[in-house]
């Protein structure tokens, strides 16, 4: 049968220039695809003249041919060419375009620049993380084949509930780069493979990995005018090919085998029983403004790429100098190809969409009300099964916390629960009402959607770490060299007596109490919850809440904090089970504050320090609330929780617990390790009809 | 860089010995001697690799392609360098070959 398919006449070339032989394509798939005896390519522009492919031998300085696509290959605006004899090894391809030259009506067209395939699927030319590239070099970011050979041994996407995910967001290079982490290939995804032991003892179930598209390091590179330190674009969310990883990230990146290594990785960490989850960046491109290098779109179409001003500048919304035309019809089946890519390819089991809020943009950056984009993404049937987070807002003002358009499907980095719950921790006042609400899933937000919309996090990359939000009233980045000008100021943080480092015992042991209340109300609050990397060891960066320049110390995990914050590491390891060992904790709908399964009490019933009596007051930092296991399974155990932010001990009055059981204690904040947390069954037996809360701490009793 | 190949077939056993670099330019001729001996549908393919000095993502497909045109194969290494080991680890491609400091038993 392969000999019948391998006579067909349309694998033969018809044309040869240049010593290459060819023949007319086939318009789709967009980008290079094996096909017998060639490569097809295929490439889109809607104002362009002339297209002329061209050829690379690997890191050779000059192309070894140029083709240009005579005029019966483009069919609409789509160039396609099937060229035979290709080395796919070391193949590399590029783009030349030829059109108008008209920055006011959008066109930019410079036939002098090659330009990468938008759908490449490899790129070379960053093959090892900062290895100072060729400046000199013709072609930056070199389009290459891929293969979809890799032996995925019957793996598949895990379609873990998402009402039971804990989520771990993390750098790539920053877990493993430091050599504290003891891995055979530091800051790459064969690096981060070694330590999946260590994220399955803590506990997670999904690890949100930050931008790994392929992005240029060097991007606005430059020296901090004081120290000299290299700052470079570390964290990477300025997209340069939407399709290809990240080479750099690869211990194999020199060899061109970065395919492989993230798919292995991505293959054990299933194993392992953790879903993958990437944080995709699809409002914007790392060409910049006009001042900004050609690498591909601008160069190929840039008025159906981006979204221009009247006159022809770059609107940015992004805060990075240009916007993604998300709802032009071919960008967004862009998009939907390269997330389909991912799922399917790469067994992605769901992103995290940077800015997604532009995504919700039109044309002329109007907020649309049912976003093509959004809604295609929330229906497509490749993706079904692919968790969907947004990030709602982005840098031109629109904040959609709750208001994201949805279609059942989407789920939102609550930036609400964020703020709310630091209020709360650090004393303010006025916030019990609000809490009630955020520790319940954010049933104000999300009335409609169930709390499952809400992925509830106190931190993330953008901002302080948890240590650091309990040690810094203030931003302190002067390492960024922009006269800490630069990051968020309403951090909602509290030093908890003196700012940064200290050696007071008070003070230290209020900050241990502070990072525990923040986690307690973190894993314990319906939704979703999220962990910063490195949170759970007491990872500090200084005060810097915006290290996305910094490859050094300032980002990186010290493991050595591994044993020196064990008491920590082993309060969240406890903390993580308990989630992972009560139902009622995790539960996809809201609480209906009544009882539906006849066990004698509601799905939630709250209290203050009197039983059956909140305080719902401008005045009051006290809140307790008894959790109905029953509701969730008939198995589950009561959960008692009293949450005392007063900065003296309060007697709270205990709610009698059921069928004759008695309260033990699962958590108490204001006691030292391993008096502050007990295994998911609870510790020891509470007695008396009143417990002590001390001041700042919550206690968790279960029954 | 040259790679010398030396191949034999014995029985249901397959020996293909290696020296110098498999990459991008080489891979080609090893492509060749693995069609033509899967064609005989050997039960197992030993590759001694020991001199063997680099192995580029060209040869780790030629094992890939074997693998997948007769899923029963199997595919031996004999003494690879460790820097081949750690590239095999890396991309998971160890799982599946059998690495041996000596011919398997039966061979």
């Amino acid at each position: 049968m392969s000999t019948a398919t391998e006579d067909r006449i349309d694998f033969y070339p018809t044309h040869e220039a240049d010593g290459i032989r060819f023949r007319r394509g086939r318009p789709l798939p967009f980008g290079a695809t094996i096909v017998p005896n060639g490569v097809n390519f295929s490439v889109f522009s809607s104002s362009a003249d002339s297209c002329t492919l061209v050829l690379f031998n690997k890191h050779e300085p000059r192309p070894f041919a140029e083709i240009e696509f005579p005029r019966e290959f483009r069919i609409g605006d789509v160039y396609s060419m099937i060229v035979f004899d290709l080395d796919y090894e070391t193949l590399e391809y590029g783009y030349r375009f030829s059109g108008p030259w008209d920055p006011a009506a959008g066109l930019r067209f410079d036939k002098t620049k090659i330009l990468s395939d938008p759908y490449a699927r490899v790129l070379g030319g960053r093959d090892v993380w900062r290895e100072q590239p060729d400046w000199n070099d013709i072609y930056q970011h070199r389009a290459r084949l891929s293969f979809d050979d890799f032996d995925w041994e019957g793996d598949t996407a895990l379609e873990i509930p998402t009402k039971d995910l804990i989520i771990y967001e993390a750098h790539v290079r920053g877990f493993t780069a430091d050599p504290s982490s003891k891995v055979s290939a530091p800051g790459t995804f064969a690096g981060l493979r070694e330590k999946i032991p260590y994220l399955k003892s803590l506990g997670v179930n999904c690890l949100e990995l930050l931008p790994i598209y392929e992005f240029d390091e060097w991007e606005n590179n430059r020296r901090h005018p004081e120290t000299g330190e290299l700052l470079l674009n570390y964290w990477g969310y300025s997209t340069v090919g939407f399709f290809a990883p990240k080479a750099g990230y690869a211990a194999t990146g020199r060899l061109g085998m970065q395919v492989d290594e993230l798919k292995n990785l991505i293959k054990e960490l299933h194993r392992a029983g953790i879903e993958v989850m990437l944080d995709v960046v699809f409002n914007h491109t790392a060409e910049g403004d006009q001042r900004g290098p050609y690498i591909s779109y601008r160069g190929i179409d840039n008025r159906t790429y981006y979204i221009l001003t009247p006159e022809g500048y770059y609107y940015n919304f992004s805060g990075c100098g240009n916007t993604l035309n998300c709802n032009h019809p071919v960008v967004r089946n862009m998009v939907l190809d390269c997330l389909r890519y991912w799922a399917s390819e790469y067994h992605i089991d769901g992103f995290r969409f940077d800015l997604a809020s532009i995504l919700g943009r039109d044309q002329n950056g109007a907020p649309l009300s049912n976003p093509p984009l959004l809604e295609s993404l929330a229906y497509d049937p490749v993706l079904s099964k692919c968790k969907l987070i947004a990030e709602a807002w982005d840098a031109g003002g629109l904040y959609q916390v709750g208001s994201f358009p949805a279609y059942g499907r989407w789920a939102e980095w609550n930036g609400k629960y964020r703020d709310s719950v630091r209020k709360f921790i650090k004393g303010e006042l006025g916030m019990v009402g609000e809490i009630s609400n955020r520790i319940q899933g954010s049933p104000d937000l999300y009335w409609y959607r169930g709390p499952t919309a809400s992925l509830n996090f106190l931190t993330c990359h953008d901002g302080f770490t948890l240590r650091d939000m309990v040690s810094y009233n203030g931003k302190h980045n002067e390492a960024n060299g922009e006269w800490n000008n630069d990051g968020a100021n309403d951090n909602n943080s509290w030093n908890c007596g003196w700012e940064g480092e200290s050696t007071d015992p008070g003070v230290n042991a209020l900050r241990r109490q502070q990072m525990r209340n923040a986690a307690t109300l973190l894993f314990l609050s319906r939704g979703v919850p999220m962990l910063l990397m490195g949170d759970e060891m007491g990872h500090t960066q200084g005060g810097n809440n915006n290290s996305y320049c910094h490859d050094n110390a300032v980002s990186w995990l010290d493991w050595r904090n591994v044993e020196k914050e064990k008491e920590l590491l082993r309060f969240f390891t406890k903390l993580l089970a308990f989630r992972h060992a009560h139902p009622v904790l995790r539960g996809n709908r809201f609480f209906e504050h009544r009882d539906y399964v006849g066990s004698g009490k509601p799905d939630i019933g709250f209290h203050g320090t009197r039983v059956g009596q909140p305080d719902w007051g401008g005045a009051s930092t006290v809140l307790a609330y008894l959790l109905c296991g029953k509701h969730a399974t008939p198995q589950d155990n009561d959960i008692y929780i009293a949450i005392n932010m007063y900065w003296d001990g309060l007697p709270f009055q205990v709610p009698p617990a059921s069928d004759g059981k008695s309260w033990r204690v699962a958590i108490n904040t204001s006691m030292r390790s391993p008096e502050d947390i007990y295994d998911s069954a609870g510790g020891p037996r509470v007695d008396s009809a009143e417990v002590i809360v001390g001041g700042r701490s919550i206690m968790v009793l279960v029954a | 860089m040259a790679l010398d190949i030396q191949s034999t077939v014995n029985a249901n056993t397959a020996r293909i010995a290696l020296s110098g670099e498999l990459d991008g330019s080489t891979a080609p001729k090893l492509r060749e001697t693995v069609d033509k001996i899967l064609a005989g549908k050997p039960a197992q393919l030993v590759l001694q690799v020991e001199k063997l000095t680099f192995m580029a993502s060209a040869g780790l497909r030629i094992l890939i392609f074997a693998k997948q045109k007769q899923p029963n194969l199997k595919i031996y290494l004999v003494k690879p360098q460790p820097a081949i080991v750690d590239t095999l680890h890396k991309t998971g491609f160890y799982d599946g070959v059998f690495v041996t400091d000596a011919e398997p038993a039966g061979a």
